[in-house]
């Protein structure tokens, strides 16, 4: 293949690793050794996860979260634009100023439908494991080439600009990683026949809304403590599902998959385990409270968790 | 027993300790309870923390949105909807919920996202409609706006994924039913799904619309010569 997901973590090591020589650089920063480290080993991880045995990228995640854990992670001082600078590039350059933003998803969305499947001399072009991937990785790189020359900026600047970016998200850059590893230790550990024992344990034998009630409240709350619906369906579904509601019941399979699902969804939208959703957006966009963004979702979250339990009963009865 | 691990989580979350050490120490712990010698939970946390490295693409969209920041466009974004006057944060906020889940169900996931949609154009738009309306409003409340725009991308994406046929949730479903013997058809389970989704783009709407009369309430010159007696808020 011509573009792997390999191609793109590579990429994403040398941003981070750029940006972690600024950082050991960054005479503001009280902590700029142990910060540029933690940037550093992150990007090592990035750059080489294939060739390092496991063993060792463990060591490395370890020694990160011990830079984390002694308060070794500080932020520093980035020269921003000032309010005038950003104010004259504006009126220069105007509303062309959404175009590498609006090119990041219409060039992944061209790439990943219309070129996944594509071969050129007998090799395909992107990585059939996740097209989607590599081709939103490629599409950035187009963005960084047009912004770039868009705005007339040099490499050194386009670093500094992503180093103060990295560095607001700061720690929260890891955490959706190091939460799908507690998920597999978690699952090794047998944590979720453990939870979907106690939930099947509170089943009333014969009360259909019951039934619905602890399979759906069970998806949102193993979601809740996995961070993962994905994992949730499989346990919830040979727990309680298929012994109670499809075979005694004869509820509809395809009915109870979809409402299942996004009973799971309605957990997601509540814990902080789905950093990737709830976490780093709150740190993207600056929020002081980690858990603004689940604050927010969680009456949606459950409203519709409470229809859902509704409908599937009236479905199935 | 296994439990403890998960007890650790709760403890640490609602504590609000540092989540990379929580997660790290619930993990160690849940694997030598689970019989896992210290090795090979190390290589485990070494194993999976590659294999997750797709969940950190975002940076690779960090070089261009920081380019773009420096160079004024989200004072763009904020200048752009400041003109539209029936812009309000929670119609723009409604408006890209509605384009996000019709998008997540047509398979097009990528047309959004907090680092490359989120943070860059839709908060704010969100924020600039606001600010055109009432004047500059205090920092919590455009943390408030920043969250619901945050929020409208997640709920937006999850209910509108699963209407699409050939997304991940759909496919492991079918795969599990057919490895337990259970007939089951991957368009009938995408087209139970949209009661759900309709559903939740209402409840979701309605509590947008209730967050721009909040906005209003507060920051309305009207109603804060009421609220504070005499003197009239900047």
């Amino acid at each position: 293949m011509i573009f792997s997901v390999e191609f793109i973590y590579i990429i994403m090591g040398i941003i981070g690793l750029c940006c972690s020589f600024y950082t050991f650089m960054d005479k503001a920063n009280t902590h700029r050794i142990q910060s540029g480290l933690f940037y550093f080993i992150y990007a090592i991880t990035l750059l080489f996860g294939k060739v390092i045995p496991p063993f060792y990228i463990g060591v490395l995640v370890i020694i990160m979260v011990i830079i984390v854990g002694m308060g070794g992670l500080r932020k520093g001082e980035y020269g921003e634009a000032t309010e005038q600078e950003r104010e004259t590039s504006r009126k220069r350059l105007g509303n062309l100023l959404f175009l590498p933003a609006l090119l990041i998803p219409i060039l992944t969305v061209i790439g990943s439908k219309l070129l996944g499947g594509i071969k050129i001399n007998s090799m395909v072009l992107f990585d059939p494991e996740n097209p989607t991937l590599v081709a939103l990785g490629l599409a950035c790189i187009i963005a960084i080439i047009t912004a770039m020359a868009l705005t007339k900026s040099t490499p050194r600047t386009t670093i500094k600009e992503s180093r103060r970016l990295l560095e607001a998200i700061g720690w929260a850059v890891v955490l959706p990683q190091l939460l799908a590893t507690l998920g597999t230790i978690f699952n090794k550990a047998g944590v979720g026949e453990v939870v979907s024992d106690v939930v099947t344990k509170v089943i009333p034998e014969h009360s259909l809304f019951w039934g619905v009630f602890v399979f759906l409240i069970g998806m949102a709350l193993f979601t809740l403590v996995m961070g993962n619906a994905f994992a949730a369906f499989p346990v919830m579904a040979a727990g309680v599902a298929i012994p109670f509601l499809i075979n005694n019941f004869n509820a509809n399979p395809n009915q109870i998959a979809a409402i299942a699902m996004f009973a799971g969804y309605c957990g997601t939208l509540m814990t902080p385990m789905a950093a990737n959703f709830n976490i780093v957006p709150a740190a993207l966009l600056d929020l002081k409270d980690k858990n603004h963004v689940i604050r927010v979702q969680a009456p949606t979250a459950l409203i519709v968790l409470g229809f859902n339990i509704i409908l599937m009963y009236l479905l199935i009865r | 027993m296994v439990l403890i691990g998960v007890a650790l989580i709760v403890i640490g979350f609602a504590f609000r300790l540092n989540s990379l050490v929580v997660v790290t120490v619930s993990g160690l712990i849940t694997g030598l309870i689970g019989g896992l010698s210290i090795t090979d939970i190390i290589t485990q946390f070494g194993e999976a923390f590659t294999t997750n490295r797709y969940m950190s693409i975002l940076i690779v969209t960090l070089p261009v949105i920081g380019l773009l920041e420096k160079s004024g466009l989200q004072n763009q974004a904020a200048k752009l909807v400041s003109k539209i006057k029936a812009a309000t944060a929670g119609r723009i906020i409604n408006i890209y919920l509605l384009i996000r889940e019709i998008g997540a169900a047509l398979g097009l996931n990528s047309i959004g996202g907090h680092p490359q949609t989120v943070r860059p154009l839709i908060s704010p738009m969100a924020e600039g409609a606001a600010e055109a309306k009432y004047g500059k409003i205090p920092k919590k409340d455009k943390e408030d706006i920043r969250a619901h725009a945050a929020a409208a991308d997640n709920i937006g994406l999850f209910f509108g994924e699963d209407i699409f046929v050939a997304v991940g949730g759909i496919l492991l479903m079918k795969g599990f039913f057919d490895q337990n013997g259970i007939d089951s058809d991957p368009i009938m389970m995408a087209l139970w799904g949209i009661p759900t989704a309709i559903f939740a783009f209402i409840v979701h709407s309605i509590r947008l619309h209730r967050f721009d009369k909040k906005l209003k309430q507060k920051f309305s010159p009207k109603n804060a010569k009421i609220r504070n007696g005499t003197t009239i808020r900047m």
